[in-house]
């Protein structure tokens, strides 16, 4: 058995799954626990169902049921943090860091996956992301996670170079698909975005490979 | 959510008027409209929970979509592109605007009590 804990943290229910499910399952298969920190309950989020089954104020039900879908799927623990969604950069980040760090130091994290400040797209994974690294610095030396971050953003990779960890995900392509699939308010409406856009095998193809850039603590 | 029934929702409009109300007013092209579109920006704004009273409100139809107004005592609630509505089991009136793919643009809802972050787990 490694002694490995994986903690995935993004702001949204099905982060998750679009961004780490493919890297979750292989942890999975190697018999490594995995808990899912949700930031939010989503439920700010524009897509309501195609055809349109959710409105404003029954989305979070839909979007915490769909979660526990994919935790399912996926085999890992949820906890949520009980942020509201699209407020995550306005809220003080010292509080959210101090909040990571008291729950990474209790579930003993040794990876720590979570977005790439500055370089996630949504407000929320920057600001997360963002209070994540502020966190896991803040912890004892030699309690720390390794930070394994994912970057969005177009220009990411011109920006940061290539990133340093780089997983085929094809072979969890089924577990990694039911897995966004259970975020049926939500699939839908990203699978079209991803179908309709020119760049349709480009994004599709992204959605195959996980990659992850490390945080150096100087 | 089902297409807007222009005399229900002028019914609620009017049942709601002259009291104490919760607002919730929001519009979004998405968080994620220049990532997809680099010449596009993104555009977006929520009040959740205003507390308003108005004078008097009306549904307006543009043929296809709907255009409301609530007339305060010192402004207006304005809201275009509604299509649909619900009458919800807490008796508020929610209205809604979605594009082609179901992805909501426009949100006017009205409630005699506060608007939740979390709905109830019972529901």
């Amino acid at each position: 058995m490694s002694k490995e804990k994986v903690v995935v943290i993004f702001p949204h229910p099905d982060d998750e799954s679009f961004g780490a499910s493919g890297t979750i399952s292989k942890f999975r298969d190697e018999g490594v626990p995995v808990t899912y920190l949700c930031g939010t309950l989503g439920e700010m989020g524009r897509n309501m169902g195609n055809p349109v089954f959710a409105n404003r104020e029954t989305l979070s039900t839909f979007r915490k049921k769909e979660l526990e879908e994919a935790a399912n799927q996926l085999d890992i623990e949820v906890e949520m943090l009980g942020y509201q969604d699209k407020t995550l950069e306005f809220e003080p980040r010292d509080l959210v860091a101090k909040h990571l760090k008291e729950r990474l130091e209790a579930l003993e994290a040794t990876i720590v996956i979570t977005h790439y400040p500055g370089y996630a797209v949504h407000p929320d994974h920057d600001a997360l992301g963002a209070a994540v690294v502020d966190a896991v610095r803040q912890m004892d030396e030699s309690r720390r996670p390794e930070v394994w971050m994912h970057a969005i953003s177009n220009h990411s990779k011109q920006d940061l170079g290539e990133p340093e960890i780089i997983y085929d995900v094809r072979p969890y392509w089924k577990r990694k698909l039911a897995a966004i699939k259970a975020h049926l308010s939500q699939a839908d409406g990203m699978m079209n975005l991803i179908e309709n856009h020119e760049q349709t095998s480009e994004q599709l193809e992204r959605l195959k490979t996980e990659r992850f850039y490390r945080y150096t603590f100087s | 959510m089902e297409a807007i029934q222009q005399k229900v929702v002028q019914d609620k409009i009017d049942q709601l008027s002259d009291k104490e109300v919760y607002v919730h007013l929001e519009t979004t092209n998405g968080a994620y409209a220049s990532h997809f579109d680099e010449s596009a920006y993104n555009v977006g704004a929520f009040i959740r929970n205003a507390k308003v009273k108005y004078q008097h409100g009306k549904i307006v139809s543009t043929g296809g979509s709907y255009r409301v107004g609530l007339k305060l005592d010192l402004g207006w609630v304005y809201a275009e592109g509604v299509t649909d509505f619900e009458i919800d089991e807490k008796n508020r009136l929610l209205m809604a605007g979605h594009d082609r793919e179901g992805r909501l643009m426009v949100a006017l809802e009205i409630s005699e009590t506060p608007f939740s972050y979390e709905a109830d787990p019972d529901e």
